[in-house]
């Protein structure tokens, strides 16, 4: 089935926020090409009858109570950020809001 | 910012054209000791990041775990709706980069909500008293909140123009329930009330419940709101946009007015509406464009693999069910009847937000006129002064209802008791407190009420005369320099008692 | 008493009996592999951070633990190599990757901090491919980890540091992590013991995630019973971790010291062997399974026919939960930040850092994941894929009525030359054909040496798979494997591998 293009790829890399360069974004167009034609294979057995597993043990209602817990010190929670002011994590300008 | 003034169709114009249908997405902060999925505390307003952890700060390797009293929460809240509570649920990843989303994705609940369907009735208040209106739930799910970001430098402080931002996580992770409408149809001219009352309903039923403490302005109940217009009833829906940032129960009303005067006039003028995300803006009155969504994200929305499902027991829903409080329109039904005050007068108590307040004051032991009288006058007049709430002002109900006690046996004249409150309000203490300290007491001797009468009728002997003369009315002059001499400390009526049989008058 | 120089080839158990005997001292028998590490690790490169002094520290605060007569752990004084993936408090903590250079976690993992109570000494921070995405340890951003058995060859990946570490004597004992054979096959291909406990028997937390719902920490030794004595002290239930199983470890120490298979049923794995097996691989295996029939186990053979369809399944599970998981490395609060002039956004700069910071197999899985959940694809791929999971789960619980255990070879060839399949993703992925069923599943794997394969005379490992906390029977058959084995040799298998 798949035969994915170099316009394809370019647009997951910017969903996965990676700016590529172009030579990159071909080699992995014709990478993924060859993977996802393998992995493909799964949709031979994978009919409409059989439930999905997204966990691999039958675990339910796992709970914390609400109760506080000591936080970080706000240096610590700062002390690997790249840049840092007024206590705050500095990040580049934000272009538009969510 | 477009630069472009939004062209506006009159209101009026506009619904009798248009058939607006709304959508509403309410998001709740739950009021928990702690964050959704870790132990850091909630409390609003405290320094940048200092109620943070590896989990809420999404540092590689941390893990969430539930909290307990949040699924409580959002479960209760379900049942208030008269949702159906799932049997089974899955938290769920939303993908989409955000400076102020520390994971990159939000756990969210996507086509599993923990509560599907259900309805809310609202009352809208019209001319002729309210009306009721079924507003339709389609689903209340589980999520987490993201930081918040400031912009910095730029010349208008906003995200436009900003040269960076700085970002705060202690709100990462507080719960939120997001709770979602059908689309509401069928309410013409009165879709912007209908809106507004339906935000306040809700509220209403969250502060009932206990979950959150609900204030719009402080970010911990926020609106989005849904707006699309069709030529009538028969009709498909029309392209919707978004309205986000929607922060008072006001702008609510207003948001959902522009929306439609703005559609309106595109559509008039034979546009199409864009499907898009919009941002009030309360100084300005003004919905702006955001993101379109025709370039929106693809959330990749997946089943959380680091949280187990959710499998609600019927023993479990059963136990929270007898939890549920009253809810707030039962109650304003029976407080009503209680009161008995009429449908018009009921609505304007709830629209002044004097409801609890008035209900604690009678359950203090005053007659229900009297509370009434003074949170929707006095009080009502000093939180408008003040720009807040009656209910956050500084006065307990029981000292109102000690206030109304006071007036009642005597002891205080409405005059005196009006500074009383004052006093209270002033932080003084007490009205017992006030009453001792300002020496404020009726003068109940009648010697001495005698002796300020003689004088200001010496005062005032013209008037004597013409009241000696049949001219009652006139006695309330005399009335006022006594109340004057007394510092106000006299019971008005027992002075012009006195007075008319001095002068050997009937009143 | 020991000699210094012969400490690292003690082993755990032996070690820690020495220490608490008073015999040697745990400063000893920490300096001993610091000095191993200095004389050989520049060969291998099995350690991307070693922590002389918190190492040295550690044994000290045993030692003096031991002389104020408190009781110690059972592997009190014991070093330890740790996988560069788990959080360790002040201690860089890199992946493997670029991204995180520098990163010193404000945090011990579950793991970490369950070591450190227990007294063993940590070493240092082991290499791996980036994110634990690879066979081969070749996808490390800081080169890769040599086979001991032959420095040109690869020492299995993603947890190769930890395996050679162990192979090469530089340390008894390491924690790995294993995905889809991540602990496995490193075992194999370097002639150690290593094992993937249960999904949800020792805590993720501080685990840095690459597929949420298949990653598992576990130990990795040179023997059975140390690999046993390790999972004990690192397992069991972990309320930071919701998948944790509330649940006690099982008896996985008592197993070992066991080791007897009488009357236990092994199943054979059809589907697990002939094409694709490397002919020496497959005929060490067989000889293995002869041999625990001599010992008296009964061998069946079961069939579990959509294990065709695992790698593909696992695949596109990794990649989408891995494209997820990884999101978070954008610049903003730690790590690298690549780009940032004051004038680009806040979109570019976390584009240009992540572009800059993740290697070439991150970035394919990256985006291949994010392919996969995207609307329009999500059935087909990550859908599908989670049916699959399904299916193997239920060939895994039909075998599992046939048999008590399950065996096949660990991986289909013993150690390949470095840099063979790197420009080959496929060919590489293979390398995980047998191990992945069980992280599907989230059954429990170990791998022990079972000899060496006559082409190439390099080791070859043999996998056993319980059922799900049943971890305990796979130290049942590999002890007793172990130790016929040990009797027919005479000597440790790892004896045979050229000095360094």
């Amino acid at each position: 089935m798949p035969s994915i293009t170099r316009d394809e790829v370019a647009h997951l890399a910017r969903l996965a926020r990676l700016d590529l360069t172009d030579e990159h974004l071909d080699r992995l167009a014709a990478e993924l090409d060859v993977i996802l034609t393998s992995v493909a294979t799964v949709a031979e057995v994978a009919t409409a009858d059989i439930p999905p597993t997204s966990h691999p043990l039958p675990l339910t209602n796992v709970f914390r109570e609400d109760v506080v817990h000591p936080s970080l010190a706000p240096e610590q929670a700062l002390a690997a950020a790249p840049a840092v002011e007024d206590q705050r994590f500095r990040v580049p300008r934000i272009l538009d809001e969510e | 910012m477009s630069a472009q003034p939004d062209a506006l169709l009159p209101f009026a114009d506009a619904v009798a054209t248009f058939d607006p249908v709304l959508g509403l997405e309410v998001h709740v902060e739950l009021g928990t000791a702690t964050k959704m999925f870790c132990g850091c505390p909630t409390g609003f307003g405290a320094p940048p990041n200092t109620q943070t952890c590896p989990t809420c700060l999404g540092l590689p390797g941390s893990l969430p775990v539930v909290n307990r009293v949040a699924v409580e929460s959002a479960i209760r809240i379900g049942l208030a709706l008269h949702s159906d509570i799932a049997p089974w649920c899955r938290f769920a990843r939303k993908n989409y980069f955000y400076p102020d989303m520390p994971k990159n994705y939000q756990v969210s609940q996507y086509d599993e909500p923990i509560a599907v369907g259900g309805w809310l009735d609202v009352d809208v208040p019209t001319p002729d008293g309210p009306r009721r209106v079924r507003v339709e739930i389609e689903r209340a799910h589980m999520e987490e909140d993201t930081g918040k970001t400031t912009h910095q430098g730029g010349e208008t402080g906003r995200i436009h123009g900003a040269d960076y931002s700085l970002v705060d996580y202690n709100r990462a992770g507080i719960p939120l329930i997001e709770i979602v409408t059908k689309p509401i149809e069928g309410t013409g001219a009165s879709a912007p009330e209908v809106a507004r009352a339906y935000v306040a309903e809700l509220r209403a039923l969250v502060r009932a419940l206990g979950v959150s403490d609900a204030h719009m302005h402080q970010g911990s109940l926020r609106c989005d709101v849904n707006v699309s217009l069709r030529r009538g009833p028969d009709q498909p829906y029309g392209t919707r946009s978004e309205t986000k940032n929607v922060n008072s129960l006001r702008s609510t009303e207003r948001a959902v007015r522009y929306e439609i005067q703005r559609q309106a006039a595109v559509l008039a003028g034979g546009g199409r509406v864009v499907q898009e995300t919009r941002h009030w803006h309360e100084d300005t009155g003004l919905t702006t464009p955001g993101r379109s969504k025709e370039q929106a994200e693809d959330y990749r929305y997946f089943p959380e693999p680091d949280l187990v499902p959710l499998a609600p027991s019927d023993e479990w829903v059963a136990q929270l069910r007898r939890t549920l409080p009253e809810m707030p329109a039962a109650r304003r039904r029976r407080l009503q009847a209680d009161w008995a005050v009429s449908d018009f007068e009921m609505q304007s108590i709830v629209n002044a937000g004097a409801l609890d307040p008035i209900e604690a004051t009678v359950a203090d032991g005053a007659d229900p006129a009297a509370a009434r009288k003074w949170w929707l006058g006095e009080l009502a007049r000093v939180a408008n002064e003040r720009g807040v709430e009656v209910g956050e002002l500084p006065i307990f109900p029981a000292d109102v209802a000690r206030v109304v006690a006071l007036v009642e046996s005597g002891a205080l004249t409405d005059t005196l008791a009006r500074r009383v409150v004052d006093g209270v309000l002033a932080g003084e203490g007490s009205p017992d407190d006030v009453v001792a300290a300002r020496g404020l007491k009726v003068v109940d001797d009648d010697a001495a009420l005698l002796a300020a009468i003689d004088e200001a009728l010496a005062a005032n002997a013209e008037v004597a005369e013409k009241i000696r003369g049949g001219k009652v009315q006139a006695a309330g002059v005399v009335v006022g320099a006594v109340m004057k001499a007394t510092r106000g400390q006299a019971d008005a009526a027992r002075v012009r008692e006195l007075l008319l049989a001095r002068l050997g008058v009937s009143g | 008493m020991a000699q210094p120089a012969d400490l690292t080839r003690l082993t755990a158990h032996d070690l820690a009996t020495a220490v608490a005997a008073g015999e040697v001292s745990a400063v000893e028998v920490a300096q001993a592999h610091l000095d191993r590490i200095s004389a050989v690790d520049e060969a291998v490169h099995a350690f991307l951070h070693v922590d002389t002094d918190g190492a040295l520290a550690a044994a000290r605060a045993v030692d003096a633990a031991r002389a104020a007569g408190e009781r110690l752990g059972p592997l009190a004084g014991v070093p330890l190599g740790l996988k560069d993936v788990l959080t360790m408090q002040g201690v860089p903590t890199t992946c493997g990757s670029r991204i995180l250079e520098g990163w010193r976690p404000a945090y011990d993992a579950t793991v970490t901090r369950r070591l450190k109570e227990s007294g063993v000494v940590i070493l240092g921070k082991t290499n791996m491919d980036e994110f634990a995405m690879g066979s081969s340890t070749e996808h490390s951003a800081y080169g890769p980890t040599h086979n001991p058995w032959d420095l040109e060859r690869i020492p299995g990946g993603s947890g190769g540091g930890s395996a050679a570490a162990v192979a090469a004597f530089e340390a008894p004992l390491a924690i790995g992590t294993d995905t889809g054979g991540s602990i496995r096959q490193p075992a194999a291909v370097t002639g150690t013991v290593g094992v993937k406990p249960t999904y949800g028997g020792v805590s993720r937390y501080g685990l840095v995630a690459l597929a949420s719902s298949l990653d598992q920490a576990g130990p990795c030794a040179r023997t059975v019973l140390d690999a046993a004595l390790l999972h004990e002290v690192i397992g069991g239930h972990d309320p930071h971790d919701s998948t944790s199983i509330d649940a006690p470890v099982p008896p996985v120490v008592e197993a070992a010291r066991r080791a007897d298979v009488r009357g236990l049923r092994v199943g054979v794995v059809r589907e697990l062997s002939g094409a694709g097996y490397q002919v020496g691989v497959q005929q060490r295996f067989d000889e293995a399974v002869a041999l625990l029939e001599e010992l008296g186990a009964e061998v069946v053979e079961v069939s579990c026919p959509h294990f065709t369809y695992a790698l593909a399944a696992y695949y596109l599970i990794l990649p989408s939960e891995c494209s997820s998981n990884l999101a978070r490395f954008d610049g903003i609060r730690y790590g690298l930040r690549a780009g940032d002039d004051g004038v680009r956004s806040v979109e570019e700069v976390m584009s240009t850092t992540r572009a800059a910071g993740f290697g070439d197999e991150a970035i394919r899985r990256i985006i291949l994941g994010t392919y996969a959940l995207s609307a329009g694809y999500y059935d087909a791929y990550y859908g599908s894929a989670q049916k699959v999971r399904t299916l193997i789960t239920g060939d895994f619980r039909a075998a599992f009525e046939q048999a008590d255990v399950l065996v096949s070879p660990t991986a289909p060839t013993t150690a390949f030359r470095l840099g063979e399949k790197l420009a080959d993703p496929l060919a590489m992925y293979l390398n995980d054909v047998a191990t992945i069923p069980a992280n599907l599943a989230g059954i429990p794997g170990l791998s022990l040496p079972v000899g060496l394969a006559p082409e190439d005379g390099l080791p070859v490992g043999l996998q056993v798979m319980a059922p799900v906390l049943a971890d305990d029977r796979l130290y049942r058959v590999g002890a007793a494997l172990e130790t016929a084995l040990l009797d027919r040799w005479g000597r440790p298998l790892l004896e045979e591998a050229p000095s360094l």
